[in-house]
């Protein structure tokens, strides 16, 4: 994991806060590349439920809009190599079967 | 503001939260299958176990079988928020009033609205912009809301209108923009929202401190939101803390970004000041209905009388006819309406039926006093709002 210094001085604050709620340590992420960055960047402002709800029918192009707007308009401090790490965990492990449809 | 607390505590022990029953599986088809995976039966402090789909910000939808009350309980009430929940103390929370249309300054306690200015109270439905976004086919991101984001209150509070007259509205205001006191983690946008003149003066748009008769709870905007009765929950803010009345569109992210829809596909929005050459904001809610008891999937004996009970709601036209149908839609018959409880509240329906060993399908669709009814189809639009579908309800008869 390589948190940039300002996303680990933020997650570090908030973490001392008490930002986190008891209960949404029940959520479990699949375990994958990228997946520690997921946790820290993603959990800085909400329960990791967030992604599995929205799963799994995003393609890569729907979670890289998604994690194109946390960081451009609400402030996740992800590098942009951050962003694609991210991007490809969410595809690869909560992105729509590539056997679906197109745009289902 | 840095003297702001928020509530962390949730229902604590992770044993509380259970895996939804059974008999909520019919409600929760058609959900994208990672929700269903992550919902869980949970109940904050004070409130009864509701449909957890998000833990941080907390959003709890209502489940179904509470649907059958006229209004909704406080503590089934859903609970929806965009940032963390603040905690606000009724003692130190102030209401400011002000802004480049507003003729004086203000700044109110609890106290001094209470006693300076008419009580009123309006029955109205409040109901998330994206209930039952999840519902929609393809999907779309968001909170994957089923049918309960949405419930029926009685409001209590002031006139928004005589509060706004106080401060005095100097020619040329075009709207009130509220805030409250919830903040955004991190640098994002603050959740402020705003009403057209026309809208913030309606005699039924309220600053409510009450539902129910109770003060609010903090999970519903303790301890005053806005009430803006026929328009979508949006712009019903929560733990309102300021009013600034603008001469000019306010263009604050979850203004002029989100919650919007296609130009004309929804009709004319009523809010000029907001609407694009693209795009309008989501305002008044569509006339839609509920099946809530039987519930749908359950299973029904054979060649015994069987009584519906549904609701139905609209923008504030009010409920004209509810019309069932037992044969996936060829023939239709009216459902004997509930007593009427106020233009923007919803109003209950009942059917009887006498069904045969088998499936039957049972389809609601309910027509408002303006004269339009539910959607056949989904309306599809990319932020998920506005589905008024035509509900099917299944029922197994043995």
């Amino acid at each position: 994991m390589s948190l940039n210094g300002r996303g680990a001085a933020l997650f570090a604050l908030l973490a001392v806060a008490g930002a986190t709620q008891a209960d949404e340590t029940s959520v479990v992420l699949a375990e994958g590349a990228g997946v520690e960055r997921v946790q820290a960047y993603c959990s800085m402002c909400h329960s990791l439920d967030y992604i599995v709800m929205n799963s799994p029918f995003q393609d890569r192009a729907g979670w890289d809009k998604t994690v194109t707007k946390m960081v451009k308009v609400m402030g996740a401090p992800l590098t942009p190599e951050d962003s694609a790490a991210v991007i490809d965990y969410l595809a690869a492990n909560y992105g729509k079967p590539a056997t679906a449809p197109r745009n289902q | 503001m840095d003297r702001r607390r928020f509530l962390v505590g949730s229902s604590g022990a992770l044993a509380g939260a259970l895996l939804l029953p059974r008999a909520g599986l019919a409600a929760e088809s058609g959900l994208p299958a990672g929700t269903v995976a992550s919902s869980v039966l949970d109940a904050l402090p004070g409130k009864q176990p509701l449909i957890k789909r998000t833990w941080r910000p907390p959003n709890y939808e209502t489940p179904l079988a509470l649907f059958r009350e006229a209004y909704t309980p406080d503590d089934a009430f859903y609970v929806r928020w965009h940032a963390m929940v603040p905690d606000v103390e009724l003692a130190d929370w102030r209401l400011r009033i002000g802004g480049p249309a507003a003729q004086h300054a203000r700044e109110y306690t609890h106290d001094e609205i209470v006693r300076r200015f008419k009580r009123a109270e309006v029955t109205a439905v409040n109901q998330c912009s994206g209930n039952r976004r999840g519902l929609f086919s393809p999907h779309v991101p968001g909170v994957q809301w089923g049918y309960g984001a949405m419930g029926n209150a009685v409001w209590g509070g002031v006139r928004l209108k005589d509060l706004l007259e106080d401060a005095g509205i100097a020619p040329g205001a075009l709207e009130v923009v509220a805030n409250g006191a919830d903040a955004p983690p991190l640098s994002g946008p603050d959740f402020v929202k705003s009403l057209p003149m026309w809208k913030a003066l309606d005699p039924d748009t309220l600053l409510a401190f009450e539902m129910n008769g109770k003060p609010l709870p903090v999970w519903n905007g303790f301890p005053a939101r806005i009430v803006a009765p026929g328009w979508t929950a949006t712009y019903w803010i929560k733990a309102v803390t300021d009013l600034t009345v603008t001469d000019k569109a306010f263009d604050g992210f979850w203004m002029k970004t989100a919650y919007r829809v296609p130009k004309g596909m929804f009709g004319a929005s009523g809010f000029e000041s907001q609407d694009t050459e693209q795009n309008s904001p989501i305002t008044s809610i569509k006339v839609n209905s509920l099946i809530v008891d039987p519930a749908p999937g359950s299973a029904l004996p054979a060649g015994r009388r069987v009584e519906l009970m549904g609701i139905a709601w609209d923008g504030g036209s009010g409920i004209r006819r509810v019309e069932v149908s037992l044969d996936g839609g060829a023939n239709w018959r009216d459902a004997k309406l509930g007593r009427d409880l106020g233009r923007y509240s919803w109003r209950q329906w009942r059917y009887a039926l006498k069904p045969q060993a088998g499936t039957v399908t049972v389809l609601a669709r309910a027509f408002a006093g303006d004269g339009s009814t539910q959607a056949e189809q989904l309306v599809h639009n990319p932020a998920g709002y506005h589905h008024n579908v035509v509900q099917r309800a299944e029922y197994h008869v043995a």
